[in-house]
């Protein structure tokens, strides 16, 4: 019950979040919500493991995974943007298919043993920083570094270059970033890729450096619905959705880390004496999403925040309205 | 690419055109469109299990022969359509809403476990007579599940809270909650599942009628399906037929022409969630005292509520449609469990999706073959 190792491996499982949230963040700006992510997260964590068993490149399974993922969110990308069709029931049909695809195709990935994995370093000179240099800049996966580099780029992107600026013009008002010649279905069919390849790399985050190996659907354990609410707790802002991915992080940690000593906080520890009382704890991280949801939807009210305006609706050409 | 479209047009002189659809397709169209769909995703399927290894032809076949082969097979497979049907049924009149929820698994896990604490609590003495014990059982699950409907429903009427999400987390927080009781309280013996029921608290099956119709043994098809048929019933008495089906109907086709007839959208969102939670929770109810007489997570968290969300689309949400296509997903659901690999059925489940929101497309635009030099 090291406060310290908490927050640091708070911070290493949070990453697999904070890579599934900004990318669901860049499809919802574009205006498609993408129910997908559990399922494109699977896709990912399995075509990971897959290809650095088959290659022994971590890196490549990394790649292989943020490809196959991306590829997978043009199903949504085509029957919602070009059939128009409802994005809530496509979401979801996403998440069956690839949950189905990568049970399939990882059959037997469970007894492949270890593999290389990607790569842990300390940051010299960062890492002597007093608190934080343990926690955030000491042993950490490439993955994690990769993942601070990841929120001011996104943030700095989106709100602040021309491209952010049109990605937000198609999301909130189609219609009149149409008539300033930006294609809205170019751009909504790119952000949905990138957002397939960002839930590609949180999956191939999990197989490859948090937690490794595959182990069929209990890989993500609803994770990809975790980042979903999470994207309107940040309220479609990655520097939140990177305070809510690492408080995420800890909070898997500590639950763990909870069951562990015979004495806690001087009282003789329910969780360590009748281990069923464990089942309470696992159910923190859900019951905490819907909490995290209700926070986020009354702060949206209150400040008229809110989702991006055409989030939800297929651009149909020509219909007034939109 | 552009070599074949330049070509196209001039030797050819035939474009395809898309076109809204204008006036209401003919009503055989949407079943010939859905039964389409499900012939394409047959075979993107067969693709897929080819790929990883498997054979096709076989699986399906295999399918077909172990779900409807003959009547004790058939029997099994009505057994796996049970919870599916009242599943299905509860997701269909949440969607009828426009209102997601995806919870019904977690409802249906909840209906279970209220079934249960009537017999293991114990709320009622073993020696209940059936009627009575049923009877309760029945209403345990429902109110368990309406409850567990009801938390969502109040959160996205009070708050706003993205109902997708919440039903989806309260799944989870459902598997944990019966975790606990059969890992600890109710555990027998160390193992992971609570004591069988008494049969005073077993619903109904056929072979027990095999004394006077030796025809019935074996069949393990028991009133869980009787208990289905009702509600669908009911349910399509409830949308089609009375004025708080019109008013959820409404609702789900134009929330402003609702908002301004004057019908209370906030009430109905947390009563339509309690109505589906309950049908779900029937459900748990039916497959506990039906089929599993324990409680246990493994046979009851088995997808069923998730398999409910793609039966109910695919039967339009027509309640009468729901039992016929259960039964089809039942069939997939039992020979699945033979086949390698064993996530075919969650993948062919997964497709057949995705190729029916697709082929909507085709019921509300019209693909034309036009002449090239017909236009411009």
């Amino acid at each position: 019950m090291d406060p310290i190792i908490i927050l640091q491996a708070g911070v290493a499982t949070g990453t697999v979040l904070l890579f599934a949230t900004i990318g669901e963040i860049f499809a919802e700006r574009s205006g498609v919500l993408n129910l997908g992510v559990e399922g494109m997260m699977l896709i990912g964590a399995m075509t990971a493991f897959s290809t650095t068993i088959a290659t022994g490149n971590p890196w490549l399974g990394v790649l292989a995974a943020m490809l196959a993922a991306g590829l997978i969110s043009q199903i949504h990308a085509f029957i919602t943007i070009t059939l128009q069709a409802d994005q809530v029931v496509s979401g979801l049909a996403l998440t069956f298919v690839g949950t189905g695809i990568s049970l399939v195709l990882g059959e037997g990935l469970s007894k492949a043993g270890t593999v290389s994995l990607m790569p842990n370093f300390s940051i010299p000179l960062l890492s002597q920083i007093p608190f934080l240099g343990p926690i955030l800049f000491t042993k950490q996966s490439v993955l994690v570094y990769i993942g601070y580099l990841l929120v001011p780029l996104t943030w700095y992107y989106i709100n602040h270059t021309r491209p952010g600026l049109n990605l937000r013009a198609v999301g909130e008002y189609p219609s009149a970033a149409d008539s300033l010649g930006i294609s809205v279905f170019r751009l909504r069919y790119f952000y949905v890729f990138i957002g397939g390849m960002m839930a590609g790399l949180a999956g191939a985050t999990i197989s490859l450096a948090v937690a490794p190996g595959w182990f069929s659907e209990l890989t993500t354990a609803g994770q990809g619905w975790i980042a979903v609410g999470l994207v309107i707790f940040a309220q479609w802002d990655p520097v939140r959705a990177m305070f809510g991915s690492y408080a995420f992080g800890a909070l898997r940690r500590l639950i763990l880390d909870i069951q562990g000593p015979t004495i806690l906080f001087g009282f003789n520890n329910p969780f360590y004496y009748n281990p069923y009382w464990g089942f309470f704890l696992q159910m923190l991280p859900y019951a905490f999403t819907v909490i995290v949801l209700v926070i986020g939807s009354r702060e949206a009210i209150r400040k008229r925040l809110g989702a991006p305006a055409a989030l939800g609706n297929p651009y149909v050409r020509g219909e007034r309205g939109k | 690419m552009t070599e074949t479209t330049s070509s196209q047009k001039k030797s050819m002189g035939f474009k395809i055109r898309v076109e809204p659809r204008l006036d209401e397709p003919p009503a055989w169209h949407p079943v010939l469109v859905s039964l389409g769909a499900i012939i394409v995703a047959l075979i993107l399927g067969g693709i897929l299990i080819s790929f990883a290894g498997g054979d096709p032809i076989k699986s399906y076949l295999h399918i077909a022969d172990a779900s409807f082969g003959d009547t004790g097979v058939l029997s099994d497979t009505i057994v796996k359509a049970t919870p599916i049907l009242l599943a299905a049924l509860a997701c269909s009149v949440a969607f009828r809403m426009k209102l997601w929820n995806i919870g019904a698994e977690g409802q249906f896990i909840m209906g279970a476990f209220g079934a249960s604490a009537v017999v293991l609590a114990p709320l009622l003495a073993e020696d209940t007579p059936r009627w009575l014990f049923l009877t309760v059982m029945a209403l345990a699950g429902m109110a368990a599940g309406a409850i567990w409907g009801f938390i969502p429903g109040y959160l996205k009427a009070k708050f706003n809270v993205n109902e997708i999400i919440s039903t989806l987390m309260m799944n989870y927080i459902a598997v944990a909650w019966i975790n606990f009781w059969i890992f600890g309280v109710w555990s027998e013996g160390g193992f992971q599942m609570s004591p069988k029921f008494p049969n005073n608290a077993w619903l109904p099956r056929l072979l027990e009628y095999a004394k006077t119709y030796p025809a019935l043994r074996g069949l393990t098809t028991h009133a869980g399906l009787l208990l289905g048929i009702i509600a669908a019933v009911v349910l399509w008495l409830i949308v089609y037929r009375s004025r708080w089906g019109y008013e959820i109907r409404l609702i789900g086709d134009n929330p402003h022409a609702a908002k301004y007839a004057g019908i209370n959208i906030t009430g109905n969102i947390i009563y339509v969630m309690m109505l589906s939670g309950a049908l779900a929770g029937l459900g748990g109810m039916s497959e506990v005292s039906g089929v599993v007489h324990r409680l246990q997570t493994s046979p009851l968290a088995a997808g069923y509520g998730f398999t409910g969300i793609i039966v109910a689309w695919l039967a339009k949400l027509n309640p009468i449609v729901i039992v016929l296509v259960s039964v089809l997903f039942g069939a997939l659901i039992l020979a699945g469990r033979e086949i390698q690999p064993s996530g075919v059925p969650k993948m062919i489940q997964g497709i057949i999706l995705v190729s029916l929101i697709a082929s909507d497309f085709l019921l509300r635009y019209r693909i034309r073959i036009v002449r090239a030099d017909a236009e411009e």
